[in-house]
Parts: C-alpha cells; sequence; structure tokens
C-alpha cells in the first residue's frame, strides 16, 4: 500500500480493484436494480453517500475502537449512514424510494462498504480513506451505469425513458426480468477479463 | 392456504436467490462444492427463521408501539450480527469439522443480504407472525436449493471446456440467470 500515489489510490477502484467487476461485491443491489439507469443513478449516489461518509467516519476512529468491537461499529456507522439516505429518498424523491424499494435499506448489508471499511478505511489515514472510498464510488457508479444502460436499452427499447430505439423494435422483456441481469452482468464481467487479458499480452 | 401460498412462492416464484438477488455473495462464494453449499445453506435457513421471529418481534413490539421505525435498519442488523455469533459459537462447539467447512463464510451471514432483506421483506409486507416464519423457512429452502443446483452444476463445469474468458465469475453469473429463467416458469403457477 505504501508504495500507491494518490492518483494510484483513486484510480485502482475505477479499473485494478473495480468493486463489481473485479471484487464482486455488492452484486445484490447491482443485479436488482439495474433495470432501468435513473434506478442505478439513484442507487449509485445512494452507496457513494454512505460509503464515502462511513469511510471517512472509520478512518477517524480508529485509533479509538477496540479492535474486538470494531466490526459492529463500523455496522452502526454504516447503519446509521443508511438511514439517513433512505429517510432522504423518502421525504425528498418518494417515487425513486418506492421503485429502489428494500433495496436501500439493504446498502447496509452491501459488502463493499463494510469491505471497504475493514481493509482500508480502518488501516488508513482519513485523506487516504477519502480518495479510496471515492475511486471506489466512481467505479461502482460507472459498472452500475453500464450494466443499467444495456439492460434498459435492450429491454424497453429507452434510456433514461426517452425512447433510443424504433418503434421498430421489440423490446426482450427478459433483460428486465431478473434472468436478464445476471446474464448482462456475466459477459460484461467476462468482458472486461478479456480486456484486461489482451492489455496484459500485448505488454 | 394463505400460508401455503407465502410458502411456495417464497422457495420456488420468489426465490431470494433468482428473483430478489439476495445472498448473491455466498452464492457464487460458496458454490463449488455440493457439501459446503448444502452446510451454507442449512446455516441460512436456520438462520432466517430465527431472524423471522425475532425481528417480528422487536418490530411488532419495541419499534411500532414506540413509533421508532426509523430506527428499523440500525435495529435489524444488531439483532442478525448478535444471532450470527451465536449461531457460530454453538456450531463451534458441536460440529467442528462442519465449522471448518463453512470457513469464513459463517460471520460473513451477518452481511449476507437474504437475512437483513428477509427482515425488511416481511414487514415491508406487513405479514403477522405465523406468515412472518413460514416466509423466513421457505425463503430459506428456497436458498439451500438454489445454492445446491448451482454447486452441482459447478461440479460439472469444472469437467467442461469453459472459454478462458468466461472462466469465474462469467460462467457462474450466466448459468445463475439460466436457472432463473427456469424458476421463470414456475410464477404462472400462484396468482
Amino acid at each position: 500500500m505504501a508504495g500507491r500515489n494518490l492518483w494510484q489510490e483513486f484510480t485502482k477502484g475505477l479499473w485494478l480493484d473495480n468493486p463489481v467487476s473485479r471484487q464482486l461485491l455488492g452484486m445484490c443491489s447491482t443485479l436488482a436494480i439495474s433495470n432501468a439507469v435513473i434506478n442505478g443513478i439513484a442507487m449509485g449516489l445512494a452507496v457513494s453517500f454512505v460509503l464515502i461518509c462511513s469511510s471517512l467516519l472509520v478512518s477517524l476512529v480508529r485509533r479509538i475502537v477496540p479492535n474486538q468491537v470494531r466490526i459492529a461499529s463500523y455496522i452502526v456507522i454504516v447503519a446509521s449512514f443508511v438511514t439517513i439516505a433512505d429517510r432522504f429518498l423518502a421525504a425528498f424523491f418518494p417515487p425513486i424510494s418506492k421503485a429502489l424499494g428494500p433495496y436501500v435499506p439493504l446498502i447496509v448489508v452491501n459488502c463493499i462498504i463494510l469491505g471497504r471499511a475493514e481493509a482500508f478505511a480502518s488501516k488508513n489515514s482519513v485523506g487516504r480513506a477519502l480518495i479510496d472510498a471515492v475511486g471506489m464510488s466512481a467505479g461502482y457508479i460507472i459498472a452500475l451505469l453500464i450494466l443499467s444502460s444495456v439492460r434498459e436499452i435492450l429491454g424497453s427499447g429507452t434510456i433514461l425513458g426517452y425512447r433510443v430505439l424504433g418503434t421498430w423494435f421489440e423490446p426482450w422483456i427478459i433483460m428486465i426480468l431478473p434472468p436478464g441481469a445476471f446474464i448482462t452482468l456475466g459477459i460484461l464481467i467476462a468482458l472486461a477479463f478479456q480486456i484486461e487479458r489482451k492489455v496484459k499480452q500485448r505488454r | 392456504m394463505e400460508l401455503f401460498v407465502i410458502f411456495a412462492s417464497s422457495i420456488l416464484i420468489n426465490n431470494f436467490v433468482l428473483y430478489y438477488f439476495l445472498g448473491i455473495c455466498p452464492f457464487l462464494g460458496v458454490s463449488k462444492k455440493i457439501d459446503a453449499a448444502f452446510s451454507m445453506g442449512v446455516a441460512v435457513t436456520f438462520v432466517m427463521a430465527l431472524t423471522a421471529v425475532v425481528s417480528w418481534a422487536i418490530n411488532h413490539w419495541i419499534l411500532i408501539p414506540y413509533k421508532l421505525e426509523y430506527l428499523q435498519i440500525v435495529a435489524f442488523i444488531l439483532v442478525i450480527a448478535s444471532l450470527v455469533q451465536l449461531v457460530e459459537m454453538f456450531i463451534r462447539k458441536t460440529s467442528p469439522p462442519l465449522y471448518q467447512a463453512m470457513g469464513i463464510y459463517l460471520p460473513l451471514i451477518t452481511v449476507n443480504c437474504c437475512i437483513m432483506g428477509l427482515a425488511l421483506l416481511a414487514s415491508l409486507k406487513e405479514y403477522n407472525f405465523p406468515e412472518t416464519v413460514v416466509f423466513g423457512v421457505g425463503a430459506g429452502i428456497g436458498f439451500t436449493i438454489a445454492i445446491v443446483l448451482m454447486a452441482a452444476i459447478r461440479e460439472e463445469l469444472e469437467m467442461a471446456d469453459v472459454p478462458e474468458t468466461l472462466k469465474g465469475a462469467g460462467i457462474a453469473l450466466i448459468v445463475t440467470g439460466i436457472i432463473a429463467l427456469a424458476f421463470l416458469g414456475f410464477s404462472g403457477m400462484i396468482k
């Protein structure tokens, strides 16, 4: 870790350690709400908010919290921020809150957040933890955007509700149903892996 | 009859893994061997049944009477975390081989979305006590079926000639998609 400069700390979340395509973390929310781009954006922002705030706080208290109770205290920290995000969405964006349903409260068990708190924020300074969290959030949002765009375009022929494919296009209903989520993500991960392999070969 | 509908639909139609996308992490992580997958399924079912009981009690006896619903997330996650600790200690004492087999995935049940999802969904659907318990057990059995099916397929996949690119997560997710497609067939069963 020591050898990494701040820029590398940020960019590793985008590709090298991308939470979705590389670490396979936070699959539940990724798969469940990626049937429309708008849900993907809302979820991405909610997760980023929780991830950044809890990384900051975990990093701040890392010397105070005894080792034995650290996981429990991280969970309480994360749960408080998730409650804030959940109440905020319910108050200001009721339709989105309804569409996301139980998946907003479920951010609390999203492995990305606890994983970063345990693996990174609890061992690094506040600044580094913040940069790591921002990088991871950006990687998560990008992955969600790609996945939800593919699913929305193929599943309903629209993007953000605007029709992009003509009326000739027969929507593939399967893409907005659960099986479409699994298959699309599987293909996207394979694609990311293939690109990585090609890059390595060239070196 | 109502209870049976909830039971059947939580196993087959609204399967936690294949329909609600809950518990994907252990589903992909522990599904390489049938034995380990089965013990994971049993552990999850057990914790789910317990969670259903405890979360219902907390929700209806503490949170709702005192208008503390906004504390639901914090309360549920703490209950689940302590329950999992208990189960872990119990298994370590009674069955060390089982404990070995589950490895690091047992503590991970704490952050397993399907347990938390169960507590949240049951309160969202406003189930009464028997319904919540049946929902919990059914969801656990559904999880077990899905993970054992997946493990069986993956054991065969070891032998198969999978393209280099798709190896690992790629093929696992596509197989899951196909299983989910098959389970979609059940959705006409109960309206």
